[in-house]
């Protein structure tokens, strides 16, 4: 389990969700999921900071919400499906914040995607390296 | 006595559902992945299945974190689409089998599959664009589902081996049961895809397509792929592709591909598609 473990984290540019993530988002993925529900929705909309703080977050995840930083929010325990509702209440695509995770404008992801998408053992960062 | 006659793999991309119901199916980005479920919609009226098993994951819809179940089945007699944030899709209420639901429960339990039963759930995106892409926008669904959920989002899933085996116990029950019934077994998800991270739009066709050359032919083998190779080779979401080896497992050993069909893109994902006639 712990040589799975470490291999899991050697993956470049991928954050595997698991139970120390899990422990960690808990209370973060669970704000996500009232999300579901349009009431929250709009409560949510109209004062961002005042609908988050009524649930117990770190204030790092408080600040990565309202910053939109998805990548932070991964780091902190956050799983993408949970945070896929977040991004919808933006109305934005897997697609736009796919893109904002890598760093790139979402035209550019895009066409990355229709020549075929990225090569397994490359992350963004690599590549603009190469 | 029932029987399974074919099963189904399918990708679910969310997308795919958003293209059906905002009518954009036919534009140049769409049409080219609805044109590979072309055979599969009349291939799906000749078959006329009578229910079938669609074998998906909850993407934190009706599962959130406060109870995982590794499997769990929908006994419930209809089901609700879910909002997974942006609202209901506009699809019909799925009507389930609650009767055949609930005997492949019993029979995959004493045949040791601690399968979770679950008398209420709403039903996302993993399991109603797989109807969508094979049976279009009909006013009512053609057939009775029983959902069978599969984890992939806490880590870790069952192991592609479990999920064939249980494949194969969900064939022993359906089997076993007293009713003429024609049977079918849906596997959903994958191909690769990374939705995640500084990775993500991750494809690895040759990952994909040597998935599908062993499913069609050495499935044992299929089976074998470890959890490791899937999140590295097919991404973090790729590992997906473990709920196709439930459908396969369900299948006869000399099950007979009819159909296989592979496109990039789907939004950020390989779209994948295969069909089996069981004999």
């Amino acid at each position: 389990m712990n040589a799975l473990k470490e291999a899991l984290r050697k993956i470049p540019g991928t954050t595997v969700f698991d139970a120390d993530h899990s422990r960690r988002g808990y209370a973060l993925n669970m704000w996500c999921m009232t999300l579901q529900f349009e009431a929250n929705r709009t409560a949510f909309k109209t004062d961002e900071r005042g609908y988050i703080e009524k649930h117990s977050l770190e204030d790092g995840q408080c600040q990565a919400i309202l910053d939109r930083d998805y990548n932070r929010l991964l780091e902190l325990g956050g799983n993408i499906y949970f945070l896929s509702k977040l991004a919808a209440v933006d109305g934005h695509s897997f697609q736009q914040i796919a893109a904002r995770m890598c760093g790139v404008p979402v035209e550019e992801f895009q066409q990355m995607m229709i020549k075929g998408g990225r090569k397994p053992d490359v992350s963004v960062k690599q590549d603009k390296e190469q | 006595m029932a029987k399974i006659i074919g099963g189904v793999a399918t990708s679910h991309v969310g997308a795919l559902g958003v293209a059906i119901d905002n009518g954009l199916t036919g534009n140049d980005y769409w049409r080219p992945a609805f044109s590979g479920f072309e055979f599969s919609k009349k291939w799906i009226s000749e078959q006329r299945p009578d229910v079938v098993v669609l074998v998906y994951n909850d993407h934190a819809a009706a599962f959130s974190l406060d109870i995982i179940p590794t499997f769990a089945i929908g006994c419930a007699e209809r089901f609700q689409p879910a909002d997974e944030g942006w609202g209901r899709r506009p699809v019909p209420t799925i009507e389930g089998h609650s009767e055949l639901a609930w005997h492949i429960a019993e029979s995959v339990i004493l045949d040791e599959f601690d399968i979770t039963i679950v008398n209420k759930l709403d039903v996302d995106h993993g399991l109603t664009v797989p109807l969508s892409m094979m049976f279009g926008q009909p006013s009512a669904w053609p057939c009775r589902v029983i959902p069978l959920a599969v984890n992939v989002v806490q880590f870790p899933p069952p192991t592609g081996n479990r999920c064939y085996s249980l494949g194969k116990a969900i064939r022993r029950a359906v089997e076993s049961f007293d009713q003429d019934l024609k049977v079918m077994v849906w596997g959903t998800g994958g191909m690769s895809h990374q939705l995640q991270g500084t990775r993500a739009g991750l494809i690895n066709k040759e990952f994909d397509n040597g998935f599908m050359d062993l499913l069609t032919d050495s499935p044992e083998e299929a089976a074998k792929i470890q959890h490791i190779d899937y999140l590295r080779e097919a991404g973090s979401e790729g590992i997906e592709l473990v709920m196709w080896l439930v459908m396969r497992g369900a299948l006869s050993s000399t099950a007979r591909a009819v159909h296989r069909f592979y496109h990039v893109p789907a939004s950020n994902t390989a779209l994948g598609h295969m069909i089996f006639e069981d004999r």
